[in-house]
């Protein structure tokens, strides 16, 4: 008798079956109607134009920029801060519950609420935010009207919303690791600088890969929060691809924005796929 | 002496500065959601002129007779259901995928990255669960929300399965257990913070969602809490008033379970985690 | 242990209430249907939509008890038009449904997918003048559900009358008037670009006037004849709009201002004049419903007084798909007729403030419309309107709104905004596979 293996292929097969039909059929479809001029109610084969016309969006160069500092920016923030206070809501400080609830809360709350809320306190002359710092006799900018700014603005209200979950990933991570391996490190003598470098950052790493793949996809597609927020404005000044190829498909041009997906699903996994790679190439196993 | 020091100062100082950063846009939306119309279209942090709270909580809870009930119905049993099958199917697919390394490893991995990047194709999806007979209901509705999160819930889960030592599962198979039995007995209990991680983040995205709702399951008997919002939106006149008021009733009860949830990710902490 | 026996036991009554209540499928509004025809409608999920619609729905099945209609609700905006879209496309539309007349109504392939109302008693009492935006080629498919609206300048005729000005009748005393306005320390030209939409008005407000130019001038732009960075009337609305910017005639918090702020420094006559659709008069009588009667509407002023005249928005269409049948299209049928019938007005009318004239023969506004409704059906009544550029031709760019934003915060100026808007007028006439591009 074959021994058979204690990790069965059989496994994958519910969610593989879901998967497929439900995920992986309609989008080897729509990659069909990409290469089609597509009304919803027509479609007409017309080869490669819609990838032609992608590329030609006048603000195509501006929209990949952007994406890629929205991305960079938030990304690094998430992880940042929300192993900071991963750390923070996972020691023995007062008020710990209380701050558990109110980081994770913006998590909850609709991305309309978050936006309109952030704009109110924004606005140049009625903010709260520019009030505050008139206090201090600054004069605060245009957060969201000024074209250099509004996009890093969005960016900083995304932190905001997005750090709770960062931080629920971290505090999982932290407590998985072992009790064991902190003693050790205190019986060592180990300051607590030294035993979050050799204990904590190291072995809190699949939080660490987990925050950062999942927030760098994100930040790459998402549009949402600058959708309610700039609708990519001033202009075009803080628009993203993923909030371009949504004008087009609010426009009614399913073709192109198909095609606009492909495109950007290629440079997402152009950075995504080396990355996870070396952040698995780092994980520790115990 | 240092213990206390940091137990009061650092606690006091994320106080402090909590209350400046969250609070304050808390404070935005709660008294927005207790003005009256007027002055909620004056987009202002201001203290309420008037207080509405009753007035408006009734109007929300009454409008488009008692729609937001059902959609409370509705988003909590797609919830339930959606999160329970999810946490199971996506922990079994990541337990092989981590440990089992074939050549469908480098393909799994490949696909579960795509269904984080690739956004879905509405009309296409539509058109396969018409043919399945899937269409505008619970039960596709259910499906399509677990195709969704399954990416998400694998990684997770693969990412956490690494620190569950591999002794365990030989130990466990000398003793006789079979895969299922090692699965659900002896490493998904081992996973208690990650999944309870999992069961509150993929709630709040389902619990949440408004697009796939619409799209795949239109009609008011199967409306979600997000939808709801769209009851006080429009072009010409929106009453901020009571799209706030919304929000805070469809924000609650998410965050009540998730400080109920919460405290399973730390429990873990003090009962001396994972023993290796 | 405990703790995950609170985990377990909460989903438990999660999961009990749930399928318990599972059913309800709706609470509040479980009449007795039997033997009535029972039909669909979809309308936007706001408050004033639903109410229009419920106040319609009331009338109508008193006067035909044999037909109930159950009014559903879709998000407004382009969200909604999307939802329409793919329900249409996936036959799974309501039995009726509202939806945008002239261009929008031709992006729905109305022949293939709508019930086709040509010679029947609903579209008898149809405005001559409406039955174009909801046609293709002779074959009718709609009626009008609420009343045409206006594009122009709401304006503050208290303040008007102060500084003894009158409504100005081309783009030269609009300028003088403004500057007049600017020197009494009142913000001439509200602009609120914290809505974007609200910064096309200058273009497509002005397209009256540009059709008095140059009356062949829609018909050349959709053939890909005539291009607006090229026709001097039609890029004369960019110029406006980079006129006001540049002159400093703007609200100084025109960047991140809303409509709601927009009305309130209108009404309160810290502002003066307002380029708008008059669709929001709801929004004036919720954010200064004592000075609703000091605000008064004028068409925006071309480079002619003699020709001075109204740019006009068509109301929606209501239209059944292809898909409903039987006694359910009769009921349907019925129920478009009775809302272009001068009964189907009148609850309109009640049910909320008219923005413009119906389009429905034999219905008359009633006497205590607002000031800016008044003065929106004089022009209709002295005949000195057009059709906008969105009900004559299926040519519109969806980045109008992001470029006009630029022109009139200085960001770009106008040729250039022009220029470009034409580029994306040719990306979405391909995209829509029209003739000649």
């Amino acid at each position: 008798m074959k021994r058979l293996s204690p990790y069965p292929n059989w496994f994958y097969l519910p969610g593989a079956i879901i998967y497929a039909v439900l995920f992986l059929v309609p989008t080897l479809l729509s990659f069909y109607f990409s290469l089609t001029r597509w009304t919803i109610f027509d479609s007409e084969f017309i080869g490669l134009d819609n990838f032609v016309q992608f590329f030609s969006e006048p603000a195509l160069v501006k929209g990949f920029v952007n994406t890629f500092i929205y991305a960079v920016v938030t990304s690094g923030a998430k992880v940042v801060l929300g192993m900071a206070l991963g750390l923070l809501l996972t020691s023995q400080i007062v008020g710990r519950g209380y701050l558990r609830a109110v980081v994770f809360f913006p998590v909850l709350v609709s991305t309309v609420g978050v936006g309109l809320t952030f704009q109110v306190l924004m606005n140049p002359e009625r903010g709260a935010i520019n009030a505050a710092l008139g206090l201090f006799g600054f004069d605060g900018p245009g957060w969201l009207t000024d074209p250099s700014l509004a996009l890093l603005s969005v960016a900083l209200v995304d932190v905001w919303k997005g750090v709770g979950l960062a931080t629920v990933i971290y505090m999982a991570g932290i407590v998985s690791i072992p009790a064991e391996y902190r003693e050790a490190a205190k019986m060592d003598g180990a300051g607590p600088w030294a035993a979050f470098r050799k204990v904590i950052l190291p072995l809190s790493w699949p939080a660490t890969s987990t925050v950062v793949t999942l927030s760098l996809i994100g930040g790459l597609r998402s549009f949402d929060l600058i959708w309610a927020m700039t609708k990519g404005g001033p202009g075009f000044t803080s628009d993203v691809i993923a909030s371009v190829i949504y004008k087009q498909y609010q426009a009614g041009f399913y073709g192109l924005s198909t095609a606009g997906n492909v495109v950007l699903f290629v440079a997402v996994t152009a950075v995504v796929v080396p990355l996870t790679r070396f952040l698995a190439s780092k994980e520790v196993n115990a | 002496m240092n213990r206390a020091l940091t137990r009061w100062g650092l606690g006091g100082l994320a106080i402090l500065s909590s209350i400046v950063v969250f609070l304050v846009p808390f404070a935005f939306i709660v008294t927005t959601a207790v003005m009256d119309s007027r002055q909620a279209g004056e987009f202002t942090l201001a203290w309420p002129r008037q207080f509405q709270f009753v007035e408006n909580l009734t109007t929300v809870l009454q409008t488009r007779d008692y729609l937001l009930v059902i959609a409370f119905i509705n988003s909590t049993v797609l919830t339930v259901v959606s999160v329970t099958a999810l946490v199971i199917l996506g922990a079994m697919v990541a337990f092989v995928l981590q440990r089992r390394k074939s050549r469908l490893t480098g393909l799994a991995n490949f696909l579960v990255l795509t269904g984080l990047i690739m956004p879905p194709a509405v009309v296409p999806t539509i058109w396969v669960m018409q043919k399945l007979g899937l269409f505008g209901g619970m039960p596709g509705l259910i499906l399509i929300e677990i195709t969704y999160g399954l990416s998400f819930t694998v990684l997770l889960f693969r990412a956490f399965l690494a620190t569950v030592p591999r002794e365990l599962d030989e130990a466990a198979i000398i003793d006789g257990a079979g895969p299922l039995r090692l699965f659900f007995r002896v490493v998904l209990p081992l996973l208690r913070p990650v999944t309870v991680t999992i069961i509150v983040v993929q709630s709040v995205n389902i619990f949440n969602d408004f697009t796939n709702p619409l799209y795949f399951a239109p009609g008011d008997q199967n409306a979600t809490v997000q939808l709801t919002l769209f009851n006080f939106q429009s072009q010409n006149l929106t009453s901020y008033n009571l799209l706030f008021m919304d929000i805070l009733l469809i924000t609650i009860p998410p965050l009540i379970m998730y400080l109920l949830f919460n405290r399973q990710i730390v429990a873990g902490m003090t009962s001396g985690a994972v023993k290796g | 242990m405990r703790g995950r026996r609170t985990v377990v036991s909460a989903l438990t009554i999660l999961a009990i209430t749930s399928v318990t209540a599972c059913s309800a499928g709706s609470l509040g509004s479980s009449e007795d249907t039997d033997g009535a025809t029972k039909i669909t409608m979809l309308t936007d999920a706001d408050e004033g939509s639903q109410s229009d619609a419920k106040a319609m729905v009331a009338a109508f099945q008193k006067a035909n008890p044999g037909v109930v209609v159950d009014v559903q609700a879709k998000p407004s905006g382009t969200d909604g038009d999307n939802l329409i879209k793919t329900r249409l496309q996936t036959g799974t539309m309501t039995d009726v449904f509202t939806y945008g007349s002239g261009s929008l109504f031709q992006q729905i392939a109305p022949a293939n997918n709508l019930a086709a109302l040509t010679g029947d008693a609903a579209v008898a009492k149809v405005d001559e003048a409406y039955l174009p935006q909801v046609s293709v080629g002779s074959d009718v498919y709609g009626v009008p559900w609420g009343n045409a609206f206006a594009g122009g300048v709401m304006y503050n005729k208290k303040v008007f009358e102060q500084l003894n000005l009158q409504v100005p009748k081309s783009w030269s005393e609009f300028l003088a008037t403004a500057d007049k306005i600017k020197a009494a320390k009142i913000a001439p030209v509200i602009q609120t670009y914290g809505e974007t939409w609200t910064s096309q008005l200058f273009v497509l407000g002005d397209f009256h006037n540009v059709a008095a130019a140059a009356p062949q001038w829609a018909a050349d732009y959709t053939a890909n004849k005539a291009k607006y960075a090229t026709t001097p009337a039609a890029l004369a609305g960019f110029e406006h709009l980079q006129e006001v910017h540049d002159k400093g005639l703007m609200n100084s918090d025109f960047a991140s201002a809303k409509v709601p702020d927009g009305l309130r420094l209108l009404a309160s006559g810290k502002g003066a004049m307002y380029p708008i659709l008059s669709g929001v008069l709801p929004q004036l009588e919720q954010v200064a419903p004592d000075n609703v009667d000091d605000i008064g509407f004028f068409a925006l002023p071309g480079p002619d007084a003699a020709t001075n005249g109204l740019t006009a928005w068509f109301p929606n269409g209501v239209y059944i798909p292809k898909s409903t049948s039987g006694p359910k299209l009769e009921a349907a049928k019925k129920f478009l007729g009775f809302v272009a019938s001068p009964a189907g007005c009148e609850v309109m009318a009640a049910s909320n403030k008219p923005t413009g004239p119906f389009m429905v023969q034999g219905c008359s506004l009633p006497a205590d419309v607002p000031q800016v409704t008044k003065d929106i059906q004089t022009y209709f009544d002295e005949k000195k309107q057009s059709p906008a550029l969105e009900f004559l031709s299926p040519v519109k760019g969806p980045n109008l709104e992001q470029l006009c934003v630029e022109v009139g915060s200085g960001i770009s100026k106008a040729d250039k905004a022009a220029a470009l808007y034409d580029q994306d007028v040719k990306k979405q006439a391909q995209q829509l596979g029209l003739e000649g591009w």
